[in-house]
């Protein structure tokens, strides 16, 4: 019983790298992500020039030890922008995922646990998943205009869906374990039954779900971008920057190149994390998804 | 060791000093250590144990079916037929399986295909193993099914395994195990999952193959009145060793080892003790017309309605135990159920002292909440996980305003009181065997200072010998606040001896009731005689370890 009791509480004590132990893959994610991280935060120190000032005298450079990446058809520095476009990926993947989750929590175990509700709120939901995400985004950006935070509400709403049904899911099954049966019978209010008994048991996956949700709003959020939907043109964002350099794609490549690149290697790492976090916390769940 | 009059019969297996190495980090080194045992042609073995005996390692390891990377066999033989299996490659394995031995399983559902038809998954195995055409096989898939009697083998051919009941499921694994004659049957718990009337059946079947089939059969059971009911010979197997074994009549009847003394003597006896009768001690609980219907509201068309329980009236009086008895599916637990009020009853009422419960909204039912408690079946599933037992215990009475100091000092009397340490409030419940979480639930429910307990099955989980504590504890804890007792369960023995009085459920509804020491000696109904016909090994007297006359 002893060695029971250590082996729990080093578990608890050792935090969050813990989870990634025996997972190499993960741990790569985990680090390149706290690049990005670390990029977007430290971005005043980092960029060499003013991501948007225009200096045409300097347009289309190659990479050099002046311009690291190269600059964009109105002379600005790419490694500058690429900088601080981590902080609008960031903003807007953290951001969506975070309100999904938030609202997708409470509104799944409304719907899992009071099954009068159920119903109503789960059609709701399909009617929610039935809107394509771009053409929600298009639709609120002309009516509100171009913004980050359009952006986001734009992804957010048809995420919730599926964090509801993942949230309810978890709730389905444990309301009818004795134990939140026999905290019913010892007459605790529904609301402390939620939180104490049934909430702890959607935390592990719904961390999984959402790194995923993470990955897909930052990918969204540049489709949008490119479109032109999404970030407003003045805000540098990896998107509208491949968006305005394919133009020059022959000439300078590099323009196009390193936001992609940028891009791509940050959802890879979210979606590695989440993939490792979903081993470790969740092994059915890679099933479920 | 075979000292049976009739000449030992040519032996199908032999396992010689087994040991199998648990990975690091595992309460022992070894799961099973210097097992022997031997089966011999037309015998019936039984392994018996409780949980963590290492009886189930030691059938695995003969099928060749351990999960490599975490066990492995490091030392013995297991001769089958002369042939040392643990030295077989995994092809040489892999025909013989199915051929010349087979293994049936605890749960029928989850070890047949639920997309596969009945009659494909026994022709699969002809298939495997020979190469007979169509007509041959579909033949051979028929008469097999014929022979484990399944009813109409013709219709039920192209029926989907939850088609099937429970028991007829255990039947076409009985037929795809045996279709080809093997001459070792290995079955793990077969009969653990279904209803006693049901398991009579199977173990009459296996019996009957058995001996007209000269197989060989290594039959792993916790449960005595098996053993009774089928054994030749009994292994008794204790955390990985072999404590004793012998013919099932020694074993049963002389055990010498102190574990099997231990063991059979905590088996309940099916004889009721002399009860004092209690008829005017005030009833703390009366349900009067109580039903539950299941289904039937649909919107758009009218759902099919399922009567889970209907008409039961029963009366319980401080002090008292009634049990209500029953197979699945027969409503014992949607009474009890109804009367905490976790699911709402559909016509009745409930009576606790005077208060009608039955119909109250939660808000009126809050108050009346603390006066019936319930102890669950499943000991690792009625604690949350992720809190401290003492949490759990001071839950209940922190609802009704109790001060946290109070309810933990309340806890810490009560964890004495049901024989744990005090300290333990602390822990979380996987540092607790299964007896002693019940144990918990058991405070846990006290702590409410209910009149009326009930009990769902609360005893069914767990080994025999922690059994007989769980009920003794629940006894004390009835005599000691005066307490009013539903108990609910399956299990005729443990009814017998808890009981004050019982009522028998069938389908729904109660078919008979009377006081324990009555419906035992003379059952009424039929369905009582029936249920108490099926009780396994009814021929032994346990209890006392001495001999039926």
């Amino acid at each position: 019983m002893t060695d029971q009791t250590t082996s729990a509480g080093s578990r608890r004590l050792s935090g969050p790298w813990s989870l990634l132990a025996g997972h190499p893959i993960g741990i790569v994610g985990a680090i390149v992500l706290i690049v990005v991280v670390l990029a977007a935060v430290l971005a005043p120190l980092l960029w060499t020039s003013d991501p948007i000032a225009l200096n045409p005298v300097n347009r289309l450079k190659h990479p050099s030890e002046l311009f690291w990446l190269g600059t964009d058809m109105y002379g600005r520095d790419v490694w500058s922008r690429v900088v601080y476009g981590a902080r609008v990926s960031l903003t807007v993947g953290v951001s969506a995922a975070a309100l999904s989750v938030v609202l997708g929590l409470v509104i799944g175990m409304v719907a899992g646990y009071f099954r009068w509700l159920d119903g109503v709120v789960m059609r709701v939901m399909d009617g929610l998943m039935a809107i394509p995400g771009i053409l929600l985004a298009i639709a609120l950006v002309s009516l509100s205009g171009a913004s980050i935070v359009t952006v986001i509400i734009a992804i957010t709403i048809p995420e919730i869906p599926r964090v509801v049904r993942l949230v309810r899911s978890v709730v389905l099954s444990v309301r009818e374990e004795p134990y939140v049966e026999a905290a019913i019978s010892v007459a605790t209010p529904v609301t402390k039954i939620l939180r104490k008994h049934i909430l702890p048991n959607t935390i592990p996956p719904l961390i999984v779900q959402a790194t995923y949700v993470c990955a897909s709003a930052m990918l969204t959020e540049s489709f949008l971008s490119f479109l032109g939907a999404g970030t407003p043109p003045e805000v540098p964002s990896w998107g509208n920057m491949m968006a305005e350099g394919r133009l020059f794609f022959p000439l300078a490549p590099w323009i196009v190149l390193f936001p992609g690149v940028a891009l791509a290697m940050t959802i890879l790492a979210v979606n590695v994390l989440g993939d490792a976090l979903r081993d470790k916390l969740d092994p059915k769940l890679a099933r479920r998804l | 060791m075979t000292e049976s009059s009739t000449p030992a019969p040519r032996t199908v297996l032999d396992v010689r000093g087994l040991t199998v190495q648990l990975p690091e980090g595992a309460d022992r080194r070894y799961a099973v250590e210097d097992v022997s045992l031997t089966v011999g042609a037309g015998e019936i073995v039984c392994i018996v144990g409780e949980s963590g005996s290492g009886k189930s390692v030691t059938a695995f390891t003969v099928m060749g079916l351990l999960p490599k990377q975490q066990l492995k066999p490091v030392a013995g033989q297991i001769l089958f037929e002369g042939d040392d299996l643990l030295t077989k490659a995994p092809a040489e394995l892999r025909a013989m399986r199915g051929e010349r031995l087979s293994m049936i399983f605890q749960e029928p559902m989850t070890a047949l295909n639920p997309v596969m038809t009945v009659g494909d998954q026994i022709g699969e195995v002809l298939d495997i193993h020979t190469s007979l055409d169509r007509g041959e096989r579909e033949q051979r898939v028929l008469e097999i099914m014929d022979l484990v009697r399944l009813p109409d083998p013709k219709a039920m051919l192209n029926a989907y395994p939850h088609q099937l009941s429970g028991g007829q499921r255990q039947r076409i694994m009985i037929a795809c195990a045996l279709v080809l004659d093997p001459a070792l049957l290995i079955a793990d718990e077969p009969t653990t999952a279904l209803d006693v009337t049901t398991q009579a059946q199977i173990l009459k079947l296996i019996k009957e193959m058995q001996e007209r089939r000269g197989t060989g059969v290594l039959f792993i059971t916790h449960d005595f009145g098996v053993v009774a009911d089928i054994a030749d010979r009994v292994v008794v197997m204790q955390r990985g060793h072999v404590v004793e074994s012998g013919t099932a009549d020694e074993i049963l009847r002389r055990p010498t080892h102190p574990y099997t003394r231990m063991l059979i003597g905590s088996v309940p006896s099916l004889h009721p003790p002399a009860r004092e009768p209690l008829h005017h001690a005030q009833v703390a609980l009366e349900t009067r017309g109580l039903g539950k219907t299941y289904g039937g509201g649909g919107f758009f068309r009218k759902d099919r309605t399922v009567k889970a329980a209907t008409d039961v009236n029963l009366v319980v009086r401080k002090g008292e135990t009634l049990g209500i008895v029953g197979e699945s599916g027969s409503g014992k637990s949607t009474v009890a159920r109804c009367v905490v009020r976790l699911i709402d009853p559909t016509e009745g009422e409930i009576y606790l002292h005077d208060a009608e419960v039955a119909k109250l909204s939660a808000s009126l039912l809050r108050k009346h909440r603390k006066r019936v408690q319930i102890v669950f079946q499943d000991p690792y599933r009625s604690l949350n996980p992720r809190q401290t037992v003492g949490e759990s215990i001071v839950e209940g009475p922190m609802n009704f305003g109790v001060s946290r100091a109070d309810a933990l000092a309340k806890a810490r009397e009560l964890m004495n009181l049901v024989g744990l340490e005090p300290d333990a409030v602390d822990r979380y419940p996987h540092q607790f065997s299964g007896g002693q979480r019940q144990r918990i639930c058991i405070a846990r429910a006290l702590a409410m200072e209910p009149d009326v307990l009930i009990a769902d099955e609360a005893v069914s989980a767990l080994d025999v010998s922690v059994q007989a504590q769980v009920l003794e504890l629940l006894d004390d804890v009835r005599k000691k606040f005066n307490l009013a007792v539903l108990f609910i369960t399956h299990d005729l023995r443990v009814a017998a001896q808890i009981c004050d009085r019982i009522m028998v459920m069938h389908k729904g509804k109660v078919v008979e009731e009377g006081s324990t020491a009555e419906v035992f000696a003379n059952p009424r109904e039929d369905y009582t005689k029936a249920l108490f016909d099926a009780a396994p090994g009814r021929g032994y007297q346990f209890g006392g370890v001495q001999a039926a006359e």
